[in-house]
């Protein structure tokens, strides 16, 4: 709680809608963010039930400068992955953090189920279930819109959805966080389809005084005109990240047609610019920031005859227009909007929900899989053929599509054909085959996405291959990114918030760190969240990668399996080092009550 | 002359909500939304557009007019000043303000109202909000 030496939680059991409020001291060494999550689903998960079990918690959490300072605008959702059966950690923007700082929760924990499908208002001074069952059907905007319509607050609210994926269960089912934003990855929607948890709105309109406005400003113009004046971030704003379309592709790192290749010949017609010039219509940014990278592209669908169109909108991305896109073999910018759009309404993550769609293309075309089973002829580069395919694989039409749902490791496991079902330990790959620094990045990293450690960043930056340094270099990362995230900040402005400027901004809203404390706040983070990773029974050895990473070239020519896996084994030894360091400020047992009293 | 604050190219908008925090900041001390004089919205949702609810600046203020008690003087160029001390808290401006840009504060009982002193403006990274000089009518 800012400028209070405690974090101020909110539980809501869905089961019988009771809350309870507690002021946890305990947690301040923790920072906010993904540290306070981490520590708060290690309390409440359950590591011998499923990760629909109703008993499994949800947690979500906001930073420690949360909203005061520019570009710090994302909650962190924690929760048992439903896709991976292991951590499950995601980030979104939107207000939702703004929202949740201002009616004043610094984490919200949600257990149980509710017998009857709702959603669940949060304010300040209110906390309510409300009934959603004409919702339960309803996709994700119109699920938005009805409650939008319902609910005072505009302005200074935050509406969180699922749509029918997430109802369905689909292991990679997605949150929409204010119609542009997600919490896309490791499947969060059907964790609260499990709960029968529509959406969840929260609004903030609670008085928080500054202590020390001049110091706190001081530092917030500073940060605001590294913003804002300077190519730090001019990038993000300008074309957005789908300009790495066309370097990616021209480096030889976009992954293609399930990986086949990594170079897409058409590349050109769904680039950054090609976006830019043919579909992009607003720009728009999370609420705090200053940038605006969130792109709104727009196409015109003609539904029917008679010159009868409708403009569809969606905001796109490098890693929605990768698995959307090159992944399928998809050759319009036109049919990506399509695409995406149609993954919105289920409320899927799109790269999941792409890269499983390139698997199940690659079985059908080598036969172990029928028309039958897909129900439609699933062909690389036909978008109505995958416009189909999204909507039987958010319902769950048929046992194969519901095998699909579950993910492309599970479903290779059945069908055949795992050593090109592009998911590393269960997670779908990201959208770049640039090096052993995004393999054994998402391999090692705590949830297997490319932004645990930026492996892919490393790829591109490290100029001579040295693989003892990359792996030194993506654990520092990792760690690192434990701190950052407990902010929330937004990791386009990395380059932003350098370490002192972290402390500049924190220590003018009360805290009181230094560089070591950091470094220490980092590791405990960390060791939290391989604690928990431990405890839901992931065992690095046993990940094994697809054959596919080391068939196809990549940025950095053809991959070595042995170099990977020695990596790995490196990464993992260094990691056992870190957990045996000792913390200066926990004890030993890290029991709560004993934290606290070691005090901080 | 006096400038005043036009909400000039809200096309331009991209919902960052930095002119409230920094009307927040600098004039109310505070982090909250609820506390800026200038209120920047969606209408249609965040697929809507944007639109910005702040002071116009009248010639001839109904909120002024409306004031029982002298809390609300002319400001030179349009709009009006507010002196707290004589503010009874009444919301009367409030409701006379058919552009509906004078907003309250419950925390102290008295009208949230835009002194025209440009921080929102100054920090706009879209210059959607722009300081003019006021027209003489």
């Amino acid at each position: 709680m800012i400028y209070e030496k405690y974090m101020r939680i909110l539980y809501v059991d869905l089961s019988t809608g009771k809350i309870r409020i507690e002021k946890r001291e305990d947690l301040m060494p923790y920072l906010g963010g993904v540290g306070i999550a981490a520590k708060l689903l290690e309390e409440t998960m359950h590591a011998d039930l499923d990760a629909l079990d109703p008993s499994q918690p949800i947690v979500f959490a906001i930073g420690a400068g949360t909203w005061m300072f520019p570009v710090l605008t994302k909650t962190v959702a924690m929760f048992r992955s439903p896709l991976t059966n292991e951590l499950g950690e995601s980030y979104a923007g939107g207000r939702l953090a703004m929202t949740l700082f201002m009616a004043g929760y610094d984490a919200v924990v949600l257990t149980g189920k509710s017998t009857k499908p709702v959603y669940l208002q949060v304010s300040s001074n209110d906390v309510q279930l409300k009934d959603a069952r004409a919702m339960w059907g309803l996709q994700s905007e119109a699920t938005g819109q009805a409650i939008r319509d319902r609910q005072t607050g505009g302005g200074k609210r935050s509406i969180i959805r699922i749509g029918p994926a997430g109802e369905n269960k689909v292991a990679f089912a997605s949150v929409c966080v204010d119609s542009y934003r997600h919490f896309g990855r490791l499947g969060l929607g059907a964790v609260m389809g499990s709960k029968n948890l529509k959406a969840m709105t929260v609004i903030g309109d609670r008085s928080i005084h500054i202590k020390d406005t001049q110091k706190y400003f001081k530092v917030y113009q500073q940060i605001f005109k590294k913003c804002t004046s300077t190519d730090m971030m001019a990038k993000y704003h300008d074309a957005g990240t789908p300009i790495n379309i066309a370097s990616l592709n021209a480096a030889g790192a976009l992954p293609t047609l399930n990986l086949q290749t990594a170079t897409f010949e058409q590349g050109d017609q769904i680039s950054g610019e090609a976006f830019a010039k043919k579909n992009l219509v607003r720009k728009l940014a999370c609420t705090g920031c200053p940038v605006g990278c969130i792109h709104i592209g727009m196409f015109r669908r003609e539904f029917d005859k008679g010159h009868e169109y409708e403009a569809i909108s969606v905001s796109y991305d490098y890693e929605l227009i990768f698995a959307l896109g090159s992944f399928l073999g998809i050759q319009s910018s036109d049919e990506i909007i399509a695409l995406i759009d149609e993954v919105e309404e289920a409320g899927m993550d799109a790269m999941s929900c792409g890269v499983c769609l390139g698997w199940a293309t690659e079985a059908f075309s080598n036969g172990l899989i029928t028309e039958e089973q897909t129900l439609v002829k699933l062909t690389f580069g036909d978008a109505n053929s995958y416009l189909q395919a999204i909507r039987y694989l958010a319902h769950g039409k048929n046992k194969f599509y519901r095998d699909l749902g579950c993910g492309s490791q599970h479903a290779s496991l059945i069908y055949g054909g795992s050593e090109y079902a592009m998911q590393i330990a269960g997670n779908e790959m990201p959208g770049y085959h640039s090096g052993y620094g995004a393999l054994v990045g998402a391999a090692v990293g705590a949830r297997h996405s490319h932004l645990c450690n930026g492996g892919y960043s490393i790829d591109q930056s490290m100029k001579e291959f040295d693989e003892t340094a990359m792996v030194d270099k993506i654990l520092n990362e990792e760690v690192e990114r434990c701190m950052t995230n407990s902010l929330i900040m937004c990791l386009f402005a990395r380059k932003v918030y350098d370490r002192q400027t972290i402390l500049d901004s924190l220590n003018s809203v009360g805290w009181d760190l230094t560089d070591q404390d950091l470094t220490d706040i980092s590791k405990r983070i960390y060791r939290t969240k391989l604690r928990i990773k431990n405890a839901y029974g992931f065992r690095q050895k046993a990940v094994k990668l697809p054959k596919r990473f080391f068939e196809t070239p990549s940025m950095h020519g053809m991959l070595d399996e042995k170099t990977a896996q020695r990596m790995i084994k490196d990464y993992v030894a260094k990691t056992e080092a870190l957990v045996l360091e000792p913390d200066p400020v926990l004890t030993k047992s890290e029991k709560p009550a004993e934290a606290a009293a070691a005090g901080k | 002359m006096a400038k005043v604050l036009r909400a000039a190219e809200m096309n331009k908008c991209i919902g960052c909500f930095t002119c409230m925090n920094i009307c927040s900041i600098v004039n109310r001390q505070n982090h909250s939304l609820t506390k800026s004089a200038i209120k920047v919205r969606t209408s249609g949702g965040m697929t809507g557009h944007f639109v910005a609810i702040v002071c116009i600046a009248c010639q001839d203020p109904a909120c002024m007019e409306a004031c029982p008690s002298g809390a609300l003087t002319k400001r030179p160029g349009g709009g009006v000043l507010l002196q707290t001390d004589k503010c009874i808290g009444c919301h009367k401006c409030e409701k006379a303000c058919i552009m509906q840009s004078v907003f309250f504060d419950d925390e102290t009982q008295k009208p949230i109202i835009c002194r025209h002193c440009g921080s929102c403006a100054r920090f706009c990274p879209h210059q959607c909000l722009v300081m003019e000089e006021a027209e003489e009518i």
